[in-house]
């Protein structure tokens, strides 16, 4: 389900006094199999972009292709889109409607047509895969607290098996084992059944040490497009666009400052701690 | 004077589905002035005990006293209300008014403040934040970060005693998310606001006096930050985790580097690095 966005232009209320673009002249693809992070500032069109990825909002101007379905186009049919481009909404905690955590997670799936034989083993997993223990699914998904709401309606979309989910700042909330283990059992996801990843996130880590290739917007617009790597030798640039680096990154970059012999990026602490082993090991030769 | 003296509080919801236990018994003393974080994973009740500082919930058990009073008067719940000020994770369902000032002014107008002291408190407050060049911006068009900003001088309006944040930067950029920290780390320590700061980021509840943390309903642990977060395998098993700087420098003590024990920030990271040869 390869994703084309052609010079796409996004305008909120157009032709009101509040108008106000968010997207302006975006050219950007998702090949089958990516694992792509999106980051930027709060207010930079990160939200917008992807609810054009499953045809929820549509561009003023340019195209959007899923799979060579043009969204625009005319009596295209939306809903089995959807059904097969999982989104996980910013707040999605907010969409939770059913009256059991069991009956949530299954609204998906029964809206795909999944035999009703093999819903429940798809509730199950989806609430493993989250990290939510089953006698969870009874209860009602009102009466949670705000990080157990969060990993329901993650499960919700992973129970509809996509094949490109997308995260819309999934872990805000989420306590931090449940942060390393939802974003490894997506990773796994990912690579066991192939399916596309697109990751927004404020979190310089997560990002790092994840994805395959990172995407920065800032006013509308793509600034960078490459790896990770690449995007965090950036470092000053990405403060003013109001983000950072992974601290891993940072306290390489603290020491080179006094004279280290390290790169200027690391998107792991191990990664900085091989860098900072080896210089150490340097400066005490030479010392 | 302590601001807040919680003894014994007990808590158990109702729900359908039978009766969760949020609070077994939690014994917190907050002193005027302080700085707290309160960490713990999901469900641990973290915003459960934050909503028994200001009465939105009562005690089940036990009894929570705010400034002396006791919350489960019904005739204190105003005065008990007007010293604790909450401020929450979503930005946009805290703000009521289409301009910043009037925004500001929401809470103490409802206390019935005179018009020339609330005139007086939203300047005030907005010069706390750092918001006075917005006051006649409308609020759905600022940053994450200056609406939390906003949020924060609106409870400062109401002059409270203790300022409450229920993961207040969860949904902030990382610049938001320092804006609001910074706001919070010089009202503590300029102007001695007594702050208790809920939070899943560790680097968060690093800046603060004395970090508590709480796991089923129960504080398991209090201390410094220092003291806290030297405590690894243990808040492992909580399911919590120690600052990143924290990590790296346990990485690299494992991989032979004579580092101290106590690192939290990456500025004392590579302070002790340099400090090696
Ligand atoms: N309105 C409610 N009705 C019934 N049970 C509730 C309600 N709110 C919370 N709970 C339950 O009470 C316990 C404590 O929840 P609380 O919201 O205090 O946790 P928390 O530490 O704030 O978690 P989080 O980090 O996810 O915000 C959990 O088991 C939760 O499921
Ligand atoms: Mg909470």
């Amino acid at each position: 389900m390869p994703i084309k966005l052609e010079q796409v232009d996004f305008v909120y209320a157009g032709g009101s006094p509040f108008e106000r673009a968010a997207l302006k002249g975006i050219n950007l693809s998702f090949l089958d199999g990516e694992f792509v992070g999106i980051i930027g500032q709060t207010g930079s069109g990160k939200s917008t972009l992807v609810q054009m990825l499953n045809g929820l909002l549509k561009p003023t101007r340019g195209t959007v292709t899923v799979n060579g379905l043009v969204t625009t186009a005319k009596g295209v049919k939306l809903k089995s889109l959807r059904q097969e481009v999982g989104l996980v909404f910013q707040f999605a905690e907010y969409q939770l409607f059913a009256e059991t955590v069991a009956a949530d997670v299954a609204f998906g799936p029964e809206n795909q047509g999944v035999p009703a034989s093999e819903i429940a083993a798809r509730v199950d997993q989806a609430l493993l895969n989250v990290g939510l223990p089953l006698e969870i699914k009874e209860r009602s998904p009102f009466e949670l607290s705000g990080g157990q709401m969060r990993r329901v309606a993650i499960a919700g979309v992973l129970a509809m098996n996509p094949k490109v989910l997308i995260l819309d700042e999934p872990t805000a909330g989420l306590d931090p084992r449940g942060r390393d283990e939802i974003l490894s059992r997506i990773r796994e996801l990912h690579r066991q059944r192939g399916i596309t990843v697109i990751l927004v996130s404020h979190s310089m880590e997560d990002v790092a040490r994840l994805v395959d290739r990172l995407v920065v917007i800032h006013g509308g617009q793509i600034v960078y497009d490459a790896t990770p790597r690449e995007v965090f030798a950036h470092g000053s640039s990405l403060k003013t666009y109001g983000l950072g680096v992974p601290q891993a990154t940072e306290v390489l970059g603290l020491l080179k400052t006094k004279g280290w012999a390290v790169p200027e990026v690391a998107l792991t602490l191990d990664e900085a701690r091989q860098a900072i082993v080896r210089a150490y090991q340097l400066r005490r030769e030479l010392a | 004077m302590d601001i807040l003296d919680i003894a014994d509080l007990h808590h158990i919801y109702r729900g359908h589905e039978g009766e969760t236990i949020a609070l077994a018994g939690v014994d917190l003393v907050v002193s005027e002035g302080e700085f707290v974080a309160v960490i713990g994973r999901n469900g641990s009740g973290k915003s459960t005990l934050a909503k028994h500082f200001n009465a939105i919930l009562l005690p089940g058990g036990g009894r929570v006293l705010v400034a002396g009073l006791d919350t489960r008067e019904e005739a204190l719940l105003w005065p008990v209300r007007q010293m604790v000020g909450m401020v929450f994770q979503h930005p946009d369902n805290q703000i009521v008014a289409t301009v910043v000032e009037e925004d500001v002014a929401f809470g103490p107008e409802n206390l019935g403040v005179p018009t020339a002291e609330i005139i007086a408190r939203v300047d005030a407050s907005l010069r706390q934040v750092n918001m006075e060049d917005y006051r006649t911006h409308a609020p759905h068009l600022l940053s994450g970060g200056q609406k939390q900003r906003v949020a924060i001088a609106g409870v400062l309006a109401m002059r409270p005693r203790l300022i409450v944040l229920d993961e207040a930067t969860a949904m902030l950029d990382p610049i938001g998310r320092s804006e609001v920290m910074n706001t919070i780390l010089r009202l503590n320590r300029e102007e001695g606001m007594t702050a208790v700061l809920i939070t899943h980021h560790m680097d968060e509840a690093v800046k603060a006096n004395r970090v508590v943390v709480i796991d089923q309903g129960q504080i398991v642990l209090s201390g410094t930050p220092a003291e806290v977060f030297s405590q690894y395998e243990l808040l492992e098993a909580l399911g919590l985790d120690v600052p990143v700087a924290a990590k790296l420098s346990i990485l690299l003590a494992e991989s032979g580097l004579p580092l101290p024990a106590n690192i939290l920030t990456a500025e004392q990271l590579v302070d002790e690095l340099c400090r090696l040869n």
